[in-house]
């Protein structure tokens, strides 16, 4: 679904939209500051023009990160193109398959259905970020234990889910697992070593 | 995806000032939403101005109820001691909808305005009067096996995908909105809005009103609720049928009661006829059988949705019967 703008087609408005954008752009040359603080005298706002990249702070896996992106990035594309953290994984790209959960916060979200720009400030954990050195986070352990997949590609989202499931105490039953794993699909079919795996955590005591 | 100006508001104000005065600009919360429409094409907003960090999240004891800041989350808003203590239907109808990381993105005031899931709304190839008046209605005579069963209009049958909303409507929810005018309240029937002949226009929200909050009165509906919602699969998909239920009963006699449907109308669908008919009858099959074929009364189906006028009161009594075992 790529929606780039046709530059050069007649027929499509957003040529003109191109140049009105460039035109702004020269005129933004003239700022040092890559942020347009236009107006923010009275309406405290920071805001950037569509060609613009805005500078971004974020905390990935422990690591500070002083970026500068796109408003239209999504959190996913800035982890996997920018940040090479390819654990995270680009399934539907529209909310529906769980593939790209990641924790913001500490909290699970979608990370295909957020602007980057959006997360200032924020701390995320990846995939990438659950294990310590060598040393198997207790759910991945879970995961390979009881061959909680096939192909592979959910794995990272559903492992990120099944993290925040047990630590939500949403993981008090097989029926309630079930329910707080729907938003992660898995078209291999591993639902049931999947539950088992976290059935496993849970019961295990262990710290996650 | 198109590019976009991107905004960053610290002020209601400014926020309201940015979008009112630009009709390409659009509020953004949790984007779950939004942001989907956006890489489909279907929504090109020129300019988006963040509204996150607006301190509008907050869930307080009012005098008379409570009121949710329209940025606090769904996860939230439905893991909340007082939302479960005083208005319990909420939490469930909250928890039926979308999956976990959603509710831990979506906001209260962005679920109340979700987009349609028509398939012809979503696919730019086909005829859509809300996607682009004029166009027509591909679902008229299209698959329409998902679509509305009350309040459709020529121009468009598409639902309103919310079950929150069916809740909230169910509860006499007020929304609180901020605009350039002033500040107003809507009550939440009022909210949502038929399609008639201008189906692009979802809700009775001015350009450039924000929603800050939503008012829920305390009422006796605390013990006896259920949010009964049909799907295609156990979890994780939008309704088919959905029915938010409550009944206030004296041992079995039923002294007050609330119902409204998801899934078969452009708006929360609140079914006043039938509550008013279990007033003062026993807790009975019989008596949500009747109320369920009040409900009905009215209900048109096309081609591919007519399993909904069964499926429809079946899951009222459905409702009726968990609420009032609850």
């Amino acid at each position: 679904m790529n929606a780039e703008p046709e530059l050069e087609s007649p027929h499509d408005d957003s040529r003109r939209t191109f140049l009105k954008q460039s035109s702004v752009l020269t005129a933004m040359a003239l700022v040092p500051s890559p942020v347009v603080t236009a107006a923010a005298a009275e309406l405290d706002e920071k805001v950037a023009a569509a060609f613009e990249k805005v500078p971004l702070s974020l905390k990935v896996n422990g690591t500070k990160h002083k970026l500068k992106v796109e408003p239209r990035t999504t959190l996913l594309d800035l982890l996997r193109e920018q940040l090479h953290l390819t654990g995270t994984k680009k399934g539907c790209d529209y909310g529906q398959c769980g593939a790209c959960t990641v924790h913001v916060d500490g909290q699970r979200v979608n990370s295909c259905l957020s602007f980057a720009v959006m997360h200032d400030g924020q701390e995320i954990t990846t995939i990438e970020g659950l294990a310590k050195g060598d040393e198997l986070h207790p759910m991945q352990e879970a995961f390979v234990k009881h061959d909680g997949f096939q192909c592979g590609y959910c794995t990272p989202g559903q492992i990120m889910s099944a993290v925040a499931c047990v630590r939500e105490g949403h993981a008090g039953s097989e029926g309630e697992i079930r329910e707080y794993m729907s938003g992660n699909i898995c078209r291999c079919g591993a639902y049931s070593n999947i539950v088992a795996a976290i059935q496993d955590v849970k019961q295990g005591g262990q710290k996650v | 995806m198109n590019q976009f100006q991107y905004v960053r508001a610290t002020k209601s104000q400014g926020a309201i000032d940015a979008v009112a005065k630009d009709p390409q600009a659009k509020f953004i919360a949790g984007g779950t939403n939004l942001v989907d429409l956006m890489k489909r094409g279907i929504m090109t907003p020129q300019k988006l101005v963040d509204i996150n960090r607006l301190p509008l999240a907050k869930i307080e004891r009012q005098d008379n109820g409570l009121r949710l800041g329209a940025l606090a989350l769904n996860s939230t808003v439905a893991n909340d001691a007082l939302v479960r203590q005083h208005q319990p239907l909420l939490a469930l109808a909250l928890n039926a909808g979308a999956s976990p990381q959603l509710r831990n993105m979506a906001t209260v005031g962005g679920n109340m305005l979700q987009r349609t899931r028509c398939s012809y709304f979503y696919d730019l190839t086909m005829p859509c009067n809300k996607r682009e008046p004029g166009t027509g209605c591909g679902a008229l005579e299209g698959i329409n096996r998902m679509h509305a069963i009350f309040g459709a209009s020529d121009k468009c049958i598409a639902v309103h995908p919310s079950d929150m909303s069916v809740a909230l409507v169910a509860l006499d929810a007020t929304v609180l909105v901020s605009g350039s005018k002033g500040d107003r309240r809507i009550a939440f029937a009022d909210f949502h809005r038929l399609p008639g002949d201008t189906p692009e226009k979802d809700t009775n929200l001015e350009a450039g009103e924000l929603i800050t909050a939503v008012d829920i009165p305390d009422g006796p509906f605390t013990k006896h609720v259920h949010y009964q919602k049909v799907r295609e699969r156990a979890s994780y998909a939008f309704a088919l049928v959905s029915t938010a239920a409550a009944l206030d009963l004296d041992g079995n006699t039923i002294k007050a009661a609330r119902l409204a449907m998801g899934g078969v109308a452009h708006k929360p669908w609140r079914l006043t006829a039938a509550e008013q008919s279990l007033v003062g009858q026993p807790a009975t099959e019989a008596s949500f059988r009747r109320a369920a074929e009040v409900a009905m009364q009215g209900a048109k189906a096309f081609k591919h949705n007519a399993y909904k006028l069964k499926l429809g009161p079946n899951t009222i009594v459905q409702a009726l019967r968990t609420a009032a075992a609850a």
